[in-house]
């Protein structure tokens, strides 16, 4: 019972930080490539009612995955075509985007509110999820949780084992020095912004479809701006990503928890709690100051155009 | 440029002109939240449709949504008693000051406001006595509950989230004297994704059966995947738990709106506090499923006594969550303590913050 | 023969000028489209839109209420995007503001006197600035990003506004529910004309804010400074200028002006503290800060602008049954369009491959 208990909080701390998590993957890699997107909210909730409505539509949750993935890839690419060929503002572009990502999810899912919806569910892994403690959390989850983790060790791999992830920072760092050795910093930063819709885009798509399985307005309720608020708390480091959503999932778990076992404690207090933590633990490692500057993109926020 | 701008703006002064016909009367509603919300505002909602539907060409409705508890909230009001609402009912208790504010400036309005306390000659106060519905889920949740303890996901602790609480425990008590509540507050009316989390760690704690005053179907699908029982919220939640709703309180405005907008079309309108129940129509239970049939006769004989008269849940002897005396056997709680009720009753497991 | 942006010499006074406009062409196309998807008649939805609200007087008097919290908080936050300050957490300070300008009329209704108002004013200034100082103090002392910080109080302040009036500062006479006390007449910021409508001094001390930026950047060290370092941490620090002291600056002056539009919001349009005392205007405000340019005529104009978006946006929605969803996607759009031929006033459009002109 003991032990039933502490699995079945650890499973739902899981599902609480994935979303976090894969959102906040995704924006690393914008970051790295030297973009700030602030339109993580707006992109991830269109994900939301694209994935809902792609698996409601096809009765396949899959379906739903990749339209969910779409639709964040579509909405980041209206950020691109703004920040990164007109070079508009990026902070105010990513604020507009989450306004017309609100509206325009609103617009789009008009009917599917009310409307039971599909839900991705667990992979089987039959004996192996028996294994005591470890059985359910390792082999018995959702598809998209392995994904989430299979994503960590892809981007942590990409940028600081490959040529291409290089490159990438290259661009974050300095887009002066990387266009004159010849890099296309535009293009480059294209593919870094859509690979953050996908991933913001797939975020939603697991909180329409495993998460909680429905489409509401605003469903995200600013999980988006925590996962913005995650890649800072990481020092754009995909592993430390990793460790601040599963602390923001927990804390968030764990006052429910504390407050079901009747902790005397005000419940706006343990709300704060998440918030509070996250900035405690950015301040403990923030205190390198050396460290951190190296993983900062240098041009982060600076708009790009190549100058002849 | 300039020049057909103008030119835009006098063609629409032409189609905006004096479109709706000067004879029909003109209801208006302002929701807090989506019309499409699935609980509080989408109840509003329906009864505005019922609205139309019962009084037909006669009357002509609006709504605005999502209107913001504070500063804007004035001002939406304030544009409808100008745009030519004879009547304006604001659906959230947070719009109850500006309500009064909008209603003195325009005193040939009619004004409903739900949920609050305040009225003027032209403002009247209008609520449902949701617990009514709360006190038959308690007796339903000890009748089907295998381990004696309940979940209940709260949102604000005010008076009205706390009568559901304790009007729950009393009615579970009735049948289970040992019955336990644990409560867990989201601080929110609406976050599906928050509301389910609660459920999971309520689940997590051994309860077997949920129930929520929060708006969103998100505990529901928690608890069929967990296989326990839970209540509907605002709105029948079946659809997202065929096996596993006991059974759902209803919001149903219809019936009132269609009253009160008769009431003010024939000249009949006053100004009073409603505070209508069971009996009057303004809740409604869901059909009872999911349970064996002598619960199911046990509900609804005590929605019929509710709705009779004969049973009021806040009926002594009650005590307190401290131990102390509130009510002494056979007393029933008045409407003003009720209104501003700021304790729990002995049973709930969990602190009433402040 | 794709296009491609080419930076202009210097800024072209033209498209400076012109941009609003092609924005707001751009902006009446797109709407007239949407509302007719939405089965709006486009020309009436339009004219509700962006002309109905300026035709009476009490909805111009809507608009300054509307826009004055936009206009202070924005002109704050220019400062500290000037000077590479990442302050998005304006909307805590904002309500920081409304709870400590708010301390003396819930915690003393009796000692209320002629003083009230002002001193009301200072402390919820005073209040926005401590709590912008707490991400300016973090960052300068240990070095934390102050985006997350910033950000990660605004939902400490939002929870500790909602303890306070469900808890300490709820009204004893209030039936349990969650407000304070309404203020009394001395501790209300006054209507500038009481007769026409609501609005009161917030949009004078909004656009005092935005004239006192104007000198600051202008005419004195401190806003030399900011632009010097703002342009180039390096440069500054040869010139011996403390980034450390602006980012205590910047923060305490935007949190401060924050803090003052949350209390002038509190004491002038609401009357009494409750769980929500904005609709996000700290957010809104980035935007604002940075359609104006971070300068001050300009954050005055986008201030006003976004404003009737939303006046316009819920009169379409209320005589036109437009629904809101369908608002904010073309507040959004008319966003993107303005940032949008903004860049025409930096770069011009040219073939690639082009070579001549420039």
């Amino acid at each position: 019972m003991e032990h039933e208990l502490i699995v079945n909080v650890l499973l739902t701390i899981a599902t609480a930080s994935t979303p976090l998590l894969i959102a906040a993957m995704g924006e690393l890699v914008v970051e790295r490539s030297g973009v700030l997107n602030l339109g993580v909210e707006g992109m991830m909730v269109i994900g939301a009612v694209c994935g809902f409505g792609g698996a409601a539509l096809s009765g396949n949750p899959w379906v739903g995955v990749l339209a969910g993935i779409s639709g964040g890839v579509l909405a980041s690419l209206l950020f691109g075509v703004l920040t990164l060929s007109i070079a508009t503002n990026q902070v105010a572009t990513g604020l507009s985007l989450t306004l017309l990502g609100l509206g325009l999810s609103g617009l789009l899912g008009e009917s599917f509110v009310g409307q039971a919806g599909v839900k991705l569910s667990a992979v089987d892994m039959g004996p192996l999820t028996e294994i005591p403690y470890v059985g359910r959390f390792l082999f018995g989850q959702d598809p998209i949780f392995y994904l989430s983790l299979l994503l960590v060790a892809c981007v942590s791999w990409f940028l600081f084992r490959t040529r291409a992830g290089l490159v990438l920072r290259a661009v974050g760092d300095s887009h002066d020095s990387a266009h004159a050795l010849g890099l296309s910093v535009v293009k480059i930063r294209y593919a870094a912004v859509a690979f953050g819709g996908a991933c913001a885009g797939l975020a939603g798509a697991h909180l329409s479809l495993v998460y909680t399985t429905q489409w509401v307005e605003n469903m995200t309720a600013g999980r988006g701006w925590i996962a913005l608020a995650l890649v800072v708390f990481a020092s754009w480091r995909p592993w430390r990503v990793l460790a601040g959503a599963y602390l923001f999932g927990g804390v968030t778990i764990g006052q429910l928890h504390a407050q079901a076992f009747g902790v005397a404690v005000p419940s706006q207090l343990l709300s704060a709690l998440p918030y509070l933590a996250t900035i405690v633990v950015l301040v403990l490692i923030s205190r390198n100051k050396r460290l951190t500057i190296l993983n900062t993109p240098a041009c982060l926020g600076r708009p790009f155009v190549p100058n002849r | 440029m300039k020049k057909s701008l103008l030119g835009l703006a006098a063609l629409a002064m032409l189609s905006v002109g004096p479109a709706q016909a000067a004879d029909k009367f003109k209801a208006c509603f302002v929701y807090v939240g989506s019309k499409t919300d699935g609980g509080w505002t989408q109840a509003h909602d329906i009864g505005r449709m019922e609205v139309e539907t019962a009084l037909g060409e006669t009357v002509e409705t609006a709504f605005v949504e999502n209107v913001a508890e504070g500063p804007d909230a004035e001002r939406a009001i304030e544009r409808f008693a100008r745009s030519g609402c004879k009547m304006i009912f604001t659906t959230s208790f947070g719009f109850m000051d500006p309500t009064i504010k909008v209603a003195e400036r325009f005193p040939d309005v009619l004004f409903e406001h739900a949920t609050g306390y305040k009225n003027a000659a032209n403002v009247t106060s209008y609520n449902s006595r949701f617990y009514e519905g709360r006190y038959i889920l308690g007796q339903i949740a000890a009748k089907v509950s295998e381990k004696g303890v309940a979940g209940y996901i709260a949102s604000f602790p005010i008076p009205e989230v706390v009568q559901g609480i304790n009007a729950f425990v009393l009615g579970a008590q009735s049948v289970n004297p040992d019955f336990k509540l644990k409560v867990v507050w989201v601080n929110t009316w609406f976050d599906a994704g928050k509301e389910a989390d609660a459920a999971k760690a309520l689940a997590d704690q051994g309860v077997d059966i949920l129930t929520q005053h929060t708006d969103s179907t998100g505990p529901m699908q928690v608890a069929a995947e967990r296989g326990i029982k839970a209540f509907g919220q605002a709105s029948d939640m079946i659809a997202a738990g065929p096996e596993t709703q006991l059974t759902a309180i209803l919001d149903t405005w219809g019936p009132y709106y269609i009253k009160r907008i008769q009431a003010a079309m024939d000249g009949s309108w006053e100004s009073t506090s409603t505070w209508d129940g069971l009996a009057e129509g303004i809740l409604d239970m869901a059909p009872y499923t999911n349970m064996p049939d002598d619960v199911k006769a046990m509900a609804e004989a005590t929605e019929a006594a509710i709705i009779s008269g004969e049973l009021k849940p806040f009926t002594g002897p009650i005590k307190k969550q401290d131990g102390s005396d509130w009510l002494a056997d056979g007393e029933a709680a008045d409407d003003g303590t009720l209104l501003g009720l700021g304790f729990f009753v002995e049973g709930v497991d969990g602190e009433l913050p402040n | 023969m794709a296009l491609e942006l080419v930076k202009r010499p210097s800024p072209s006074r033209l498209f400076a000028a012109l941009s609003p406009f092609i924005a707001f062409a751009l902006t009446l196309l797109a709407g007239a489209l949407l509302f007719k998807i939405q089965g709006v008649p486009p020309l009436a939805g339009l004219y509700t839109y962006f002309v109905e609200p300026l035709t009476e007087t009490w909805s111009l008097h809507e608009l300054a209420i509307k826009a004055a919290p936009l206009i202070l908080i924005a002109v704050g936050l220019a400062v500290c995007f000037l000077s590479n300050n990442w302050n998005i957490g304006a909307e805590g300070q904002f309500i920081l503001g409304g709870i400590f300008g708010s301390a003396l009329p819930v915690l003393y209704p009796e000692l209320s006197n002629n003083t009230t108002l002002p001193v009301m004013l200072l402390m919820g200034a005073a209040g926005g600035a401590l709590f912008g100082l707490i991400p300016a103090f973090l960052k300068v002392k240990f070095n934390a990003n102050e985006i997350l910080t910033s950000l990660m109080l605004v939902y400490v302040a939002q929870l500790l506004l909602d303890w306070l009036v469900r808890g300490p500062w709820r009204n004893p006479a209030g039936f349990g529910f969650p407000q304070t006390r309404a203020f009394d007449e001395l501790a209300r910021l006054p209507a500038i004309d009481n007769m026409a409508g609501r609005a009161h001094w917030g949009i004078a001390f909004a656009l005092i804010a935005a004239l006192a930026l104007w000198w600051l950047l202008r005419s004195t060290r401190s806003g030399f400074e900011i632009r010097v370092i703002g342009a180039s941490p390096r440069a500054g620090a040869f010139a011996g200028f403390s980034s450390k002291r602006l980012t205590l600056f910047a923060f305490a002056l935007s949190g401060g002006l924050a803090g003052l539009a949350g209390i002038v919001e509190v004491s002038g349009t609401i009357g009494q503290l409750q769980p929500s005392i904005s609709p996000g205007y700290g957010f809104t405000a980035i935007i604002v800060a940075f359609l104006g340019r971070l300068n001050p005529a300009g954050i005055v104009a986008a201030g006003t602008v976004l404003a009737l978006t939303y006046l316009g946006g819920e009169a379409a929605q209320m005589s036109l049954g437009l629904s809101d969803k369908a608002v904010r996607v073309f507040q959004g759009l008319l966003l993107f369009f303005v940032l949008a031929t903004d860049t025409l006033i930096h770069y011009q459009l040219r073939r690639s491959g082009d070579t001549h002109g420039a």
